[in-house]
């Protein structure tokens, strides 16, 4: 393949990425709002659009149209920049995510992912770290206590909880032998037993499935860990001073960064892509992203599902269970997997 | 020749950015500046082929050490330095002695640097061989820095408590 | 095709940078930055080498020293805060008595 060829084909996929993934941030707005609704004994929207289908439009049209109003004493730059920084880091994220196979479209013959490298586990870890930033910086520029408060308190349990994060994710490293996310996804093909999946989950990750459940939850300030945001506590937390355009920024980056991480567990522990194929063969290059998406619907149900449910921690509860609970096992769950790898070859 | 482009363009926004956290008075703009070296380092690193160097580089120091000062410098509220007598001898002398210093080392490493020239991803280095020599033939310096690391956190806690709690504890037990 | 002493000339300019920063500066936390700022020129140098010689110890030298700049940093920071309980100015030309 030479070089325009690939780059026309990279922008090709950068932009579809991007509208796909804002697409689907606005839609789990809209699943959020219709089963949190259910749960709560209500419908949730429905009169904007068949089962309020069009309501992430009326949402969107609603906040450009706002008065977007900014403080007299905010610290100006960061003010305006710290949402972007959010968004930015939440949508580049999306870039090593591999959504299916290689697919053939007449001559071009390309995998579903922008780019494969090498770390990409790592790129997706680092990306992760740097999404403190906006949420660190919107805090402090806002100059008003509720959202220094807020910020400093979501920032210091994003940065405890990626710790976990990060070493839960090691177990599946060591049984994959590598940090290309579509090496792990391979690693995971085939079955054992004739009919359970070789997933990850099922090859003794499930503890680590779960602390990754939980250190998500935590990072992307979710109930039961969303202490920073709440609205009985802290007003608003860190985006307490921000209207309109740039409130809809952090929203569609908190969203975003949902969508990532689901993204992550499908492909690290549910398996990937892998799946039931049937049918022609362009239907076969097709019908591994439809098996992801369902596994990311999933995930994102469980995320939507919890939050209805559970009450939230206070937060010197969330730190303790983070660094007193979480890190051990992660640790244990590390030396456990190593053992068992080491020893059984 | 894309190699040098790129070589090029991020070293400029390097030095953009370390001159910058020179210039800025509020501790805060000299954070992020120092924020924007450490990515355009990181991408130094991959045009060297160390991917691996390149990525922890961006975990560790800007996604971790770097939060950390952001959080210092928040929580102590860290306002715009004053000028000092002592800091305008400093600018005076040490500015002008800095410059003449590097020029110096510039123009040494020039004449004495021969035909030696990397090429884009020279030295290649993929996690699983940094591991092989980590674990083998550095082996004992890991495991040093890890009790460094362990020492280091006991020394901020209990540098960074607040006075009272300790004698608490002294009087409880 | 780049020159190595392209990347030393770049990794003396952060070096001298940090210098000047931690000369010039009068907040304890911006001289902590441009210590930091030094650390990284000299990384840059040892991986730079290391593609020249082709030897992965310059990387993995590397290592140690962004896992000292860690430790360095945070116990650093740990005593700029314990200094600014007591004296609570951030300026380093007014902490100058032996007994706080």
């Amino acid at each position: 393949m030479d070089l325009e060829t690939f780059v026309i084909i990279s922008v090709i996929k950068i932009v579809a990425g991007v509208i796909i993934l804002l697409t689907a941030v606005a839609y789990s707005v809209w699943l959020e709002r219709k089963v949190v609704g259910h749960i709560q004994n209500r419908w949730g929207p429905t009169r904007v659009g068949p089962f309020g289908l069009l309501q992430p439009m009326a949402d969107g049209i609603k906040f450009l149209f706002k008065e977007d109003l900014t403080p007299p004493h905010v610290y100006k730059p960061l003010y305006i920049a710290a949402p972007m920084i959010a968004v930015i880091f939440a949508l580049t994220s999306i870039s090593v995510i591999p959504i299916g196979n290689w697919i053939t479209i007449g001559p071009i013959h390309t995998p579903l992912q922008i780019t494969d490298v090498n770390v990409g586990l790592l790129v997706v870890l680092g990306i992760t770290s740097l999404g403190v930033y906006g949420v660190a910086l919107a805090g402090w520029s806002s100059n008003s206590k509720y959202s220094l408060l807020g910020g400093l308190r979501a920032s210091a349990q994003m940065v405890s909880y990626e710790v976990s994060l990060g070493l839960s994710l090691i177990g599946v490293l060591i049984m994959a032998g590598s940090f290309s996310l579509r090496d792990i996804v391979d690693a995971q093909g085939g079955t054992f037993l004739g009919f359970i999946p070789r997933w990850n989950i099922f090859q003794g990750q499930f503890i680590a499935f779960f602390i990754y459940l939980i250190a998500a939850y935590a990072e992307t300030n979710r109930i039961p860990f969303d202490l920073p945001e709440a609205e009985t506590e802290l007003v608003a937390g860190y985006h307490t001073e921000y209207s309109a355009m740039k409130f809809a920024m952090f929203f569609m980056a908190e969203y975003a960064n949902m969508i990532t991480v689901a993204c992550l567990a499908s492909l690290l522990f549910l398996g990937g892509w892998h799946g039931w194929l049937f049918g022609p063969a362009w239907l076969q290059e097709i019908l591994p992203v439809f098996w992801f998406l369902l596994r990311v619907f999933v995930f994102l149900f469980i995320y939507i599902w919890v939050r209805g449910t559970l009450p939230r921690f206070r937060y010197d509860q969330l730190m303790a269970f983070g660094w007193k609970f979480l890190l051990p096992l992660a640790i244990a769950n590390i030396i456990v997997t190593a053992l068992i790898v080491a020893l059984r070859s | 020749m894309l190699h040098l482009i790129l070589f090029l363009v991020f070293g400029a926004i390097c030095v953009a950015g370390a001159v910058n956290l020179l210039v800025q008075t509020h501790p805060i703009n000299s954070a992020l500046s120092l924020i924007a070296v450490m990515g355009s380092l990181a991408v130094e690193y991959l045009l060297l082929g160390a991917e691996f160097v390149a990525v922890v580089q961006v975990i560790i120091y800007a996604g971790a050490i770097m939060v950390l000062f952001v959080f210092v410098i928040m929580l102590l509220n860290a306002g715009i330095e004053e000028r000092t007598k002592g800091s305008r001898v400093a600018l005076l002398v040490g500015v002008p002695g800095v410059v003449l210093g590097s020029l110096l080392g510039a123009w040494v490493l020039l004449q004495h640097s021969g035909a030696s020239s990397v090429s884009l991803g020279a030295m290649p280095g993929p996690p699983k061989e940094i591991a092989q020599l980590l674990f083998h033939d550095f082996l004992l310096p890991f495991e040093v820095t890890s009790i460094l690391v362990l020492i280091a956190i006991m020394g901020a806690v209990v540098l960074a408590a607040r006075p009272e709690s300790v004698h608490v504890t002294k009087k409880e037990g | 095709m780049v020159p190595l002493s392209y990347y030393l000339i770049l990794s003396g300019i952060l070096f001298t940078c940090g210098v000047t920063g931690f000369l010039i500066k009068r907040n304890i936390i911006t001289i902590f930055m441009s210590i930091e700022l030094m650390l990284n020129g000299v990384n840059l140098s040892f991986v730079a080498f290391a593609a020249q010689w082709h030897t992965l110890s310059g990387q993995i030298f590397v290592f140690f020293v962004m896992v000292v700049a860690a430790a360095e940093a945070a116990v650093g920071l740990a005593i700029i805060i314990a200094v600014f309980r007591t004296s609570e100015t951030l300026n380093v030309d007014h902490i100058n008595l032996l007994k706080l």
